[in-house]
């Protein structure tokens, strides 16, 4: 077991190495470019290529040529640039291409405050792209969480043949904890399946279908226009439409509850439910401790992974809680997921922060428990 | 080379998506010889790039090889990225005016300042012809387009000279009436380091030719051989001598270190630091 002391942006470039990425494009934007920087001296020396590139669109551009190719790729951004990414994030959906798109979540909307912490990118990570689409995305709470969780990206996507969200914030991202990095042994790391010589069907007849390199003779055709199973277009065929299109979408959407990590807690015998997920979370555990203390019963749905959201933990914390909180450093995106999922079992409270990269304190989710609990 | 040329072996069996006197056609044709004649029985040292419009078709799915149809506007970063990870492969851009020097201008520029080793053939028909025939980046001043009902106001973009400007190696420009020239022009550019950039000038009767007064196709071209000056003779002319005219032939021919000869060092480099440290 090695131990580091590492900024949030910095255990992630060194977990996206581990991981096996082997490309980097991005473009610089506070309060992601720590990662486009450490890439920059950290890729060359493992024979790895990082590059700036000219704006965000051509950066995640590169990001699936490279994966084409047969690398591991990834970008890095924050909310504007996370903008100019959704055409193409789209593009890798519909061409199976697994990437690794960093979003260290800042505050929005437009300019925002730059420099200060947000929550506000949540839905965008799930409906950023047009057409049907379906997300994975990732929401580290911690500096080790950001270590493991840009591997786990990089297992799904390679996995899932996907693009896939590691939503981050401004908060973990720039904090400094301790990491620790298991033996590289014990690390697991998934590979995209490749084909057997001869087989055409990269785009179909599978769930995840093999993915080939250009360069091996494959002559793989790729596109974002809708294709049959061997990506030959075809721009007017119902058929092959819903096929395609219903293939990409539930090879995520079926794995939901296989995707969905989360920390639970006392889910089963709480009065007082707290949903949570990245910087936001970190609030939570000492106000549990305060309101234990004081006799309320209260339990919490972590979400590491945010998309496809994580339905089954949260149903059974609206099945037992009468009242669940859901704090978040935005106007109300999580909530109403939560609202949905929890239907009427559970009345959903909403805690919202916005403004400074103030982050919400243990206080105030106490407080708000205390009041949820008096009712 | 001594087997006769036939575009079937480069080309999947599948019936092609252009107008009837499209000037795809050439540039496709006019490419497959190229190859052809440098020798290749086969694309598998190739890979194709291309955004959205017509002349992206070109390559995808038709073309025997590996081939990435990208979104508007964007092949060239996508090829950036690919030539960066597989710096052996051919890589070969086609688009549009509308994908290259519109919507994907800023790539262009900065593909052609990093010298990025590709050749970007540009198919330039001087009007946006998948959407119907809008103004373009390219379109003269005063044609009527959809979206110019009273004849553009705005001045085409000189992209053959914008390239040079910002490093390519090589740059040509050559109309479809003057196929021999694209193809020498094509072979040569495949044995060139770095950025090459070649544009074709095009017809598109359907959605531009029409509507400025071309009864066909075979109108246009001969227009493109009327008004065609070679770039030895331009130098000559004068603004208002030139108006009018299509500037064509070779703009730049140079030696520049390129992008991948610059990281790939960069990275022994650093590898080399790595061990010592």
């Amino acid at each position: 077991m090695e131990i580091n002391f590492w900024q949030g942006n910095e255990a992630c470039v060194e977990a996206a190495i581990i991981a096996g990425c082997r490309f980097f494009a991005g473009y610089p934007i506070t309060p992601a470019s720590e990662i486009a920087e450490n890439m920059a001296k950290k890729l060359p020396k493992v024979g790895g290529i990082a590059i700036q590139m000219e704006d965000e669109i051509a950066s995640i551009g590169a990001v699936v040529g490279a994966s084409w190719a047969g690398a591991k790729a990834m970008t890095a951004t924050s909310g504007p640039g996370f903008d100019l990414m959704q055409e193409t994030i789209g593009w890798a959906f519909m061409t199976e291409t697994p990437c690794v798109i960093v979003d260290v979540q800042r505050l929005g909307p437009s300019t925002g405050q730059a420099t200060k912490c947000g929550q506000g990118d949540v839905m965008q990570a799930r409906w950023g792209t047009h057409g049907d689409y379906s997300a994975i995305a990732l929401s580290p709470n911690s500096v080790q969480e950001m270590f493991e969780l840009t591997i786990e990206a990089f297992n799904l996507a390679e996995k899932y043949r996907t693009p896939v969200i590691l939503l981050a914030d401004e908060i973990v991202a720039h904090m400094r904890e301790q990491v620790k990095i298991p033996p590289q042994e014990k690390i697991k790391i998934v590979n995209r399946r490749k084909p057997k010589l001869g087989e055409k069907a990269f785009f179909g007849l599978e769930e995840v279908p093999p993915m080939p390199s250009i360069g091996e003779g494959f002559h793989v055709t790729v596109t974002g226009s809708t294709h049959n199973e061997y990506g030959i277009r075809f721009t007017a065929d119902p058929h092959v439409h819903k096929r395609l299109v219903e293939r990409i979408n539930n090879k995520i959407k079926q794995h939901a509850e296989e995707l969905a990590d989360t920390e639970n807690y006392k889910i089963d015998d709480c009065e007082v439910g707290i949903v949570a997920f990245g910087c936001t979370s970190r609030a939570i555990y000492e106000a549990v401790e305060h309101a234990e203390a004081k006799g309320i019963r209260v339990g919490y749905v972590r979400l590491k992974t945010i998309w496809p959201f994580p339905e089954k933990p949260v149903k059974e914390l609206a099945q037992k809680a009468e009242t669940i909180i859901v704090p978040e450093m935005n106007l109300g995106q999580i909530f109403y997921e939560v609202q949905r999922v929890a239907g009427c079992s559970a009345k959903i409270v909403a805690l919202n922060k916005i403004g400074g990269g103030e982050p919400i304190t243990p206080e105030e989710i106490f407080e708000k428990i205390k009041e949820c609990a008096k009712k | 080379m001594s087997k006769q040329f036939s575009v079937k072996k480069y080309l999947r069996p599948l019936p092609l998506p252009f107008c009837a006197g499209c000037g795809a056609f050439t540039v496709m044709s006019e490419f497959l010889r190229a190859v052809h004649e440098l020798g290749y029985e086969n694309l598998d040292k190739f890979v194709f790039c291309s955004g959205i419009g017509c002349s992206s078709w070109i390559p995808s799915p038709y073309f025997e090889a590996d081939s990435i149809h990208t979104l508007h506007g964007r092949s060239i970063p996508v090829a950036t990225g690919i030539k960066l990870m597989r710096p052996d492969l051919n890589v070969v851009v086609f688009g549009g005016d509308g994908d290259i020097v519109g919507i994907g201008l800023s790539h262009f520029i900065h593909a052609a300042r990093r010298n990025m080793d590709m050749l970007v053939i540009m198919v330039n028909n001087m009007i946006y012809g998948m959407t119907g025939g809008q103004v373009a980046p390219t379109t003269p001043l005063k044609a009527k387009t959809t979206t110019t009902p009273y004849g553009s106001f705005e001045n085409p973009l000189d992209s053959a000279r914008l390239a040079v400007t910002a490093g390519a190696c090589y740059v040509a420009r050559w109309t479809t009436a003057h196929s021999t020239q694209l193809k020498e022009s094509i072979k040569k550019a495949l044995n060139v380091k770095g950025f090459k950039f070649i544009e074709a000038i095009s017809q598109c009767p359907t959605a531009y030719g029409r509507r400025v007064g071309f009864k066909d196709a075979a109108q246009m071209l001969k227009w493109f051989k009327e008004n065609a000056v070679i770039i030895e003779e331009a130098e000559k002319l004068n603004e208002e001598e030139l108006n009018g005219k299509i500037v064509i032939g070779e703009f730049t021919q140079r030696k520049r270190p390129t992008l991948i000869e610059n990281i790939y060092k960069t990275i022994e480099e650093a590898k080399k630091e790595h061990g010592e440290n």
